[in-house]
């Protein structure tokens, strides 16, 4: 069976004063293989636990994790990750960068050149092959981390707040970059984003988590992110759905936020 | 003291100067003018080098003042120490009230110099001219009464120098100098020093420059100069050097496992503030002062520091980059080759950079203490005999090879790590 499972998934964290934190409670969702699913939800709701164990670099206390039929046991180039930032090798120039995951699989050097060659025109970063990473803005580092993510063509790229750093404008571009390369490459995406508009506009499937524990609190299915392949982002705004299903989860998410401020002064 | 007040003239007048006359006909409205912010930002404030310049050139024309270099114009001199010919006249006063006056010619000749008296007439009265030799900086008695024909055991008291009264205990200024007068009623002399240094305590620059070009090619106790410097810093690259190859592995090894995290940790964390300089006399019991000696104290002191930054570097990684890295489908050994190794080298160049500096400071040391070729044994050995001029050719040479180390270390980092504070 093809396709990335999330199988009833639950974290809890031992902290040393002997307590323990219950970051996710069974969480089960099913992406089929092409889809792009965003992840919205409050401060400390398990987001970032949840990608993590996807992507192999947390063991959950419960459930199981598979891809393409397989049980996912740890880190691997089939699942790749785009990091808020800082992620970038800063010792290595931007072509190096981006030729890092064939490198790691020693491909020949020809047929690298070409892979890189082609993400680099992709992000559009032809310009800048030679340049450190330090001396790009924080939207072409983010491009080059996408880049990078690209050239090792995994199967699903886990995404935690790619665009966070960034200004609005060089955000937008970015956005429609990603549902640009989703498009091309058909890859399977998950998306954690602050930004309700951005997970509205990233996601054909929208899930928005609730915290303590971390569950899915509701599912949506959007069209925005079909429509914005090839319009204007700021059209597909004007979309009155869009506007409408905005202001439902925004309501919602504040509910879940004074719910929280609520139960933690009653604590107090 | 004087100095320093001079000092800080040359200080304030240079920063006016500088800044109201020099600067005034090219002034411009640069981005740091516009700046508003400036107090508390590294960036706003760089060094000045017009005050850099000054600064070493004011140390300069102050020891060349106070040493009288030739180097310098002689108005700028400060005043010097008397030389030449000096004068003053006592009065002798026997029992019975008869008072008679006589000179007393003194030459203040340079320090070993072998010169005789002036010649003087002896002059009328019963008391005598006398004559007499000092060397600069110095000061001597005169037995102004001895050729005089009513003496001390006659009964006879000198009364007055140069027309002031004076007695036992007591001194009067003269021209050329100070006369004091002994409980027991002896002169004694002191010329003139003036505000300069005597050259025992501080040579003149061109004094140290000479020495210099005399050792530079005649050597210094059996080796040359270049021997001496040459062999410092090889015990200092050899030291470093194994300090290096056993250090970073072994900080390596902490960054990456527990059990060797536990071992060492103690060991590390005690031997960290242990100073060099407190093993020396452990090294020489153990290995004696020739060079194994030199070259344990100097791997010891490089070994903790390197130890230290390795193993900081390996734990200071970005827990992103090795998750990327493993995400990117690279193995436990490339990750280790081509993101912590790499990741850990900033942290690395600046333990090197600490760790040579602390080696040429602790071997500069342990020759103070023991040893038969070096910079610390030159200055050493010279400061035995009171050649002031060699010790302070030793210490510029010191302190310039140290800069020189540290030179090389930055250039060493900006080439090879420059992405270093830029992550
Ligand atoms: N390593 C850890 N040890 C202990 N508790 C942890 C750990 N990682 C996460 N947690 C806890 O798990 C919960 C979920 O954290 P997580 O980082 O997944 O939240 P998030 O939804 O990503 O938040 P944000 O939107 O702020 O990034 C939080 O309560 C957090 O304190
Ligand atoms: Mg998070």
């Amino acid at each position: 069976m093809s396709g990335l499972e999330i199988d009833n998934i639950s974290m809890r964290f031992d902290l040393v004063n002997g307590t323990s934190v219950q970051a996710l409670k069974d969480v089960t969702l099913t992406l089929k293989p092409g889809e792009l699913m965003s992840v919205l939800g409050p401060s400390g709701c398990g987001k970032t636990t949840l990608l993590n164990i996807v992507a192999g670099f947390l063991a959950p206390t419960g459930g199981q994790i598979m891809l393409n039929g397989r049980v996912v046991r740890g880190p691997d180039a089939e699942r790749g990750m785009v990091f808020q930032q800082g992620a970038l090798f800063e010792w290595m120039d931007v072509r190096q960068n981006v030729g890092f995951g064939p490198s790691m699989k020693n491909m020949p050097k020809a047929e690298k050149a070409g892979i890189v060659d082609h993400l680099l025109d992709v992000v559009g970063l032809q310009g800048f092959k030679d340049k450190a990473v330090y001396e790009l803005s924080g939207g072409m580092q983010q491009r080059v981390a996408l880049a990078r993510c690209l050239a090792n063509d995994p199967d699903v790229i886990l995404m935690d707040e790619p665009l966070g750093a960034l200004d609005a404008l060089t955000r937008e571009k970015m956005q429609s970059l990603v549902l640009k390369l989703w498009k091309e490459t058909g890859k399977t995406i998950i998306l954690i984003t602050h930004s309700v508009e951005e997970a509205l506009l990233l996601g054909e499937r929208l899930i928005v988590m609730a915290p303590r524990p971390g569950r899915i609190h509701k599912e949506y299915r959007l069209p925005f992110a079909e429509m914005g392949v090839d319009a204007d982002l700021r059209e597909v705004k004007k979309h009155p759905e869009y506007t409408s299903t905005r202001e439902e989860i925004l309501n919602m998410i504040w509910n879940m936020e004074e719910e929280i401020m609520g139960r933690s002064e009653d604590a107090s | 003291m004087i100095p320093f007040v001079i000092y800080t003239v040359i200080f304030i007048a240079a920063y006016y100067i500088v800044h109201n006359v020099v600067r005034r006909a090219g002034r411009s409205t640069d981005y740091t003018s516009l700046k508003t912010v400036t107090f508390g930002d590294e960036s706003a404030v760089s060094p000045d080098r017009t005050a850099s310049v000054i600064s070493i050139l004011s140390i300069f024309v102050l020891w060349g003042m106070f040493t009288g270099s030739v180097l310098l114009p002689s108005f700028l001199h400060a005043p010097g120490p008397f030389k030449g010919i000096a004068t003053f006249e006592y009065t002798a006063e026997t029992p019975d009230g008869a008072r008679d006056t006589a000179t007393v010619t003194v030459l203040v000749h340079p320090h070993g110099q072998e010169v005789s008296p002036p010649e003087i007439e002896p002059g009328d009265g019963w008391a005598n001219n006398d004559s007499a030799t000092i060397s600069i900086w110095r000061s001597g008695l005169i037995r102004v009464d001895k050729n005089d024909a009513l003496g001390r055991k006659d009964g006879a008291r000198i009364t007055q120098v140069n027309g002031q009264a004076i007695e036992p205990g007591g001194t009067v200024m003269t021209e050329f100098g100070r006369v004091g007068m002994s409980p027991k009623g002896t002169l004694n002399f002191v010329p003139t020093k003036g505000w300069q240094m005597e050259p025992i305590w501080l040579p003149s620059p061109e004094a140290v420059a000479t020495r210099l070009a005399e050792i530079a090619t005649e050597g210094f106790r059996g080796s040359t100069l270049w021997q001496h410097l040459g062999y410092s810093l090889m015990r200092v690259v050899v030291g470093f050097f194994f300090g290096a190859m056993v250090g970073i592995p072994l900080g390596y090894a902490m960054g990456l496992s527990n059990w060797f995290r536990g071992w060492f940790d103690p060991i590390v964390e005690f031997m960290r503030p242990v100073p060099p300089l407190a093993l020396i006399p452990l090294v020489i019991i153990w290995a004696g002062i020739g060079e194994t000696g030199k070259i344990i104290l100097l791997f010891l002191a490089a070994l903790w520091i390197m130890a230290i930054a390795a193993r900081a570097g390996v734990s200071g990684v970005n827990i992103s980059k090795v998750h990327a890295a493993y995400s990117l489908g690279a193995s436990k050994a490339q990750i280790m080759r081509y993101v912590i190794v790499p990741n850990s080298l900033p942290e690395i160049f600046t333990g090197a950079r600490v760790a040579m500096g602390v080696c040429w400071g602790t071997v500069v040391a342990a020759e103070l203490v023991a040893a038969e070729k070096g910079a610390g044994m030159m200055i050493m050995v010279a400061s035995k005999f009171q050649n002031t001029d060699i010790v302070i050719m030793g210490i510029i040479l010191i302190g310039v090879i140290g800069f020189g180390i540290d030179m090389l270390m930055r250039w060493a980092e900006r080439t090879m790590v420059p992405w270093k504070g830029k992550a």
